[in-house]
């Protein structure tokens, strides 16, 4: 105890916190603010890449583009917000607030953490060289074998993409193993496992999943590189090599991949919607055993991906009945948000605003996969806008909902100042109407016929009016993210003070100075609870006279 | 709260914001349900054949759960939302804070939980159904091969007689239904190089073409009419010219196309079949009844009783054949057929002499 009991003056800051320049950073929140902010560059670059979609989809047998550079951008895109956009930003504020959170100094690995985050910065930029190598990868992000062999992808765009995303994924594994040895070593005292925040507990879940799902996409990868530059034949099929392999191993990763980017997003939603609700989560053992499930469960899907490669039906049936089990723990998180909400007092500040908004439509993108984990259905609908519509409902109604619901809420933590309401009101209508116009329509054009990742389509076939809907959404999503970067860089230079705990909430992290230390805490309030600081507030009314 | 919260107390507007922007999205699912339903030509909900009529079936099924479940929750969601917002100035003590209850956990938990069940064994009965098809139809069997290509479809119709085996691209004839028995249609798929996906909507779901692999899929045949469809699969450059036809026609029309394609090629060109057969053409390209024999490339021998040329790319008429020929690129940009930098004149032999294979 003695350590959170010194006062700050005892305690000599680690030097590095003090240096002048952000490269040499070992501390978890500057860390956790280069990732965010890394990946919010990646964020504008991956947005202009859908623009550029958009546009040639605007009308039919539109020439804008071509073939060759619309295959690069909807390729770029797709590695862009799922490698080095949705995943690191979750990091980003995992670093930040996890130390925070369970109070503890920093990462156990500061050194190891530093280095996560400069192989992430660096595999990002090794994929982004490709354009100054003679053209990027247009493989899709999935690259599917044989179509990246050397045969049929000449030239070095996928070998670019291959050493990206090895170089990005070795730091991934770091910050999942730092994530997890912090979570279960570092915690403050009283702070059992039963007691941590939910984000935490999620958090701790997203790093167990990615030690799990990682290593066979990287050996995939490998085996590709190996295939491409040695002449193996894992996955050159003139050869005897097999096409469905890669399949396999991609997607044992890729599937879990999108609870990775759902879990952390679960843990924000699980963290807001209580504080602006004015209420103790509901269910917090469900939630919590929940997470569990769907981690569970999330590492036997991953053939749902493949219903359509001709697996046997007995596998397929297998694989749908697996999938459709993830509806019932993701149904108690959502019930027990909703009971959270229900009764409450709610407060809608912005953070509430976008959690809101992730509750409503991340519900569709959940229902519309129950559709697809329907085999018959898939038959149909797997590869088609349905599908885009589908999954861009889970990650950007999901996750980047949440990421945005994270950003106003944490960002006066993080720079004692706060983000503009008004601004914020605006950013979120915006979205919400702008997310509904591009992605829902994606959904008709996909069960009219339209299928994904083509250049360019005719006018005899119905999709003209779906798809010009979609890019006037799309175009309304562009206003909505610059309103949010204006957002940002304003309130950074001139947000109105916020106060060590603006919005009265009840975890750690508020229980420290805006920004903290760089050593977090001078003195850590007695954990006997899941909220400590409710206790600290509320007396007459603590919460471990409620808690097992 | 603290003053930051102060000014954020319009939450009547923005509850009541938040249910109406559901109405433009109400509007646009009625605006697509209706476009579903009308004469579009791949619309997955306006099926002509089995399984694709089955797969309708079982989709309007679960369309109506999911749909069923989002009214609820969405609701439950918009009330809470609206009901327990705080008024603006309020000074209102916390709510009462509540835990959980076991019960209600329990509930919303064996409820799903039972909905996938039911639905899990929906999808198995539909699985089978759609694989199988209805083993008491006991109409004749076509039996076609459809082998992917980067970026056209290979046709092939086989026969015991090899003599009577042929070939023919993007374009696959089927017989229609006749005296209320139906043909079952047996594809077998392949592919040449990358991974294709066989998709016409209106007939079947899609199924992969998978180099290594051999897949099977069927459908049955149902009233004379044209289907589209197009590979579902990203497989390069071309992946969107990559459009098939099914037509499905008479028994007796049928029979005459068959006929006809199994003929060797009767041209009356000699002037440009000479040319044709002088060029690097014949590498790519076969032309049965002619010294062509190339296989890379769509066979040749009845071009001109196809629709669409480059898989769908575009008609198949004088100008475009023209354009094709004199240069691919413009009409298929990244297209496996090279420009040939043909004479104008060399161009015209060409088409006259592709333009007499019927």
């Amino acid at each position: 105890m003695a350590v959170w009991e010194s006062s700050a003056a005892d305690i000599s800051p680690p030097a590095v916190a003090h240096a002048p320049s952000w490269a040499t950073t070992v501390d978890h929140k500057q860390i956790g603010i280069l990732y965010i902010v890394t990946s919010l560059v990646f964020l504008a670059v991956g947005g202009l890449e859908a623009l550029v979609i958009r546009a040639q989809l605007w009308k039919p047998d539109s020439h804008l583009v071509g073939p060759e550079v619309f295959n690069q951008m909807f390729t770029m895109h797709g590695t862009t917000m799922i490698f080095f956009v949705v995943m690191p930003m979750l990091f980003g504020f995992g670093n930040y607030l996890v130390p925070l959170m369970i109070g503890a100094r920093d990462m156990a690995f500061p050194r190891l953490n530093a280095f996560s985050y400069w192989m992430f910065a660096f595999g990002g930029a090794v994929t982004y060289l490709s354009f100054l190598a003679g053209g990027a990868p247009d493989v899709g992000w999935f690259a599917y074998a044989p179509l990246t062999e050397y045969a049929f992808s000449r030239g070095t765009s996928t070998d670019y993409w291959i050493l990206g995303i090895l170089i990005s994924g070795i730091g991934t594994l770091a910050t999942a193993v730092n994530l997890v040895t912090t979570i279960l070593t570092m915690r403050a005292p009283g702070m059992s496992l039963g007691k941590v925040p939910l984000f935490v507990w999620m958090m701790m879940f997203d790093g167990i999943l990615l030690i799990f799902a990682l290593p066979p996409v990287t050996a995939a990868i490998i085996m590709l590189l190996l295939d491409r530059s040695l002449g193996a034949h894992f996955f050159d099929t003139q050869a005897g090599g097999s096409a469905i392999l890669w399949q396999h191993l991609f997607w044992f990763f890729g599937h879990p991949e999108v609870y990775v980017m759902a879990l952390p997003a679960f843990g924000i939603i699980s963290e807001v919607v209580p504080v602006f609700s004015r209420k103790v989560i509901f269910g917090y053992e469900s939630v919590a055993a929940a997470t569990v499930a769907i981690g569970v469960l999330s590492m036997g899907v991953w053939a749902h991906h493949m219903f359509t490669v001709g697996m046997s039906d007995a596998l397929d049936a297998i694989f749908s009945g697996a999938s459709f089990l993830i509806a019932v723990p993701t149904g108690i998180k959502m019930f027990n948000w909703i009971a959270t909400i229900y009764g409450g007092k709610l407060v809608l500040a912005s953070p509430m605003l976008f959690a809101l908004g992730f509750l409503a439509m991340f519900l569709i993108g959940g229902l519309t996969g129950i559709m697809l984990a329907a085999v018959p259905i898939d038959w149909q609908v797997s590869d088609t806008y349905f599908v885009v519509g589908h999954f861009h409902y889970v990650l950007f109604g999901g996750s980047l909902f949440a990421i945005m619901a994270a950003f106003y809420y944490w960002f006066p933590k993080a720079t004692g100042r706060m983000m503009d309401e008004r601004l914020a009101r605006w950013q979120f209508w915006l979205m919400l109407a702008g997310f509904n116009l591009t992605f829902f329509p994606m959904h008709i054009a996909g069960l009219l016929g339209m299928p994904r990742r083509i250049y360019t389509y005719s006018a005899d076939r119905g999709w003209t009016i779906w798809n010009q809907l979609s890019t006037v959404g799309a175009a309304m999503l562009a206003v909505c993210f610059a309103v949010f970067f204006w957002n940002l860089f304003d309130s950074v230079r001139r947000g109105a003070p916020a106060g060590d705990d603006p919005w009265d909430a009840w975890t750690l992290e508020w229980a420290t100075t805006s920004p903290p230390a760089p050593y977090n805490f001078e003195q850590i309030p007695l954990v006997r609870s899941r909220r400590p600081l409710w206790d600290l507030k509320h007396p007459e009314d603590p919460d471990w006279e409620h808690e097992s | 709260m603290s003053e930051a919260q102060q000014g954020i107390g319009h939450g009547a507007s923005a509850c009541r914001c938040l249910a109406s922007c559901w109405m433009p999205l109400l509007v646009l699912l009625a605006l697509g349900h209706s476009s579903l339903a009308q004469a579009e030509d791949l619309s997955v909900f306006r099926p002509a054949a089995q399984p694709a009529t089955s797969i309708r079936d079982l989709f309007n099924l679960v369309l109506g759960i999911t749909g069923a479940i989002f009214v609820l929750v969405e609701g439950v969601l918009i009330y809470s939302a609206v009901r327990f917002r705080r008024r603006p100035g309020s000074t209102d003590p916390e709510p009462a804070q509540v835990y959980g209850s076991a019960p209600l956990e329990v509930a919303w938990t064996v409820a799903p939980l039972l909905i996938v069940f039911v639905l899990f064994l929906v999808v198995v009965r539909s699985v089978v159904e759609a694989q199988d098809g209805n083993d008491d139809d006991d109409g004749p069997v076509l039996r076609v091969q459809v082998i992917g290509h980067q970026w056209w479809w290979e046709i092939v119709y086989p026969n015991d007689d090899p003599r009577a085996a042929f070939g023919t691209a993007n374009e696959l004839h089927v017989p229609a239904r006749t005296d209320g028995k139906t043909t079952r249609v047996e594809l077998e798929l392949l592919s040449a190089d990358v991974i294709h996906s066989f998709w016409v909507p209106r007939l079947a779901g899609k199924t992969d073409l998978i180099p290594g692999n051999t897949n099977r899929m069927w459908f049955d045949s149902r009233e004379p009419e044209t289907f589209y469809g197009q590979c579902a699969e990203f497989c390069g450059t071309q992946h969107a010219n990559m459009k098939l036809l099914v037509v499905a026609e008479e028994q007796d029309d049928f029979r005459r196309w068959q006929e006809n394609e199994r003929k060797p090629a009767v041209d009356t060109d000699s002037a440009g079949r000479d040319r044709f057969l002088a060029l690097g053409c014949v590498n790519c390209h076969t032309v049965r009844g002619t010294t062509a024999r190339g296989t890379v490339g769509p066979d040749l021998t009845h071009l001109m009783a196809r629709r669409t040329l480059a898989a769908g790319a575009t008609q198949n008429d004088h100008d475009q054949l023209r354009a094709w020929i004199a240069g691919p690129d413009t009409i298929k940009p990244g297209s496996k057929m090279p420009n040939m930098h043909l004479s104008g004149e060399d161009v015209d032999l060409i088409v006259g002499y592709l333009e007499s294979l019927r």
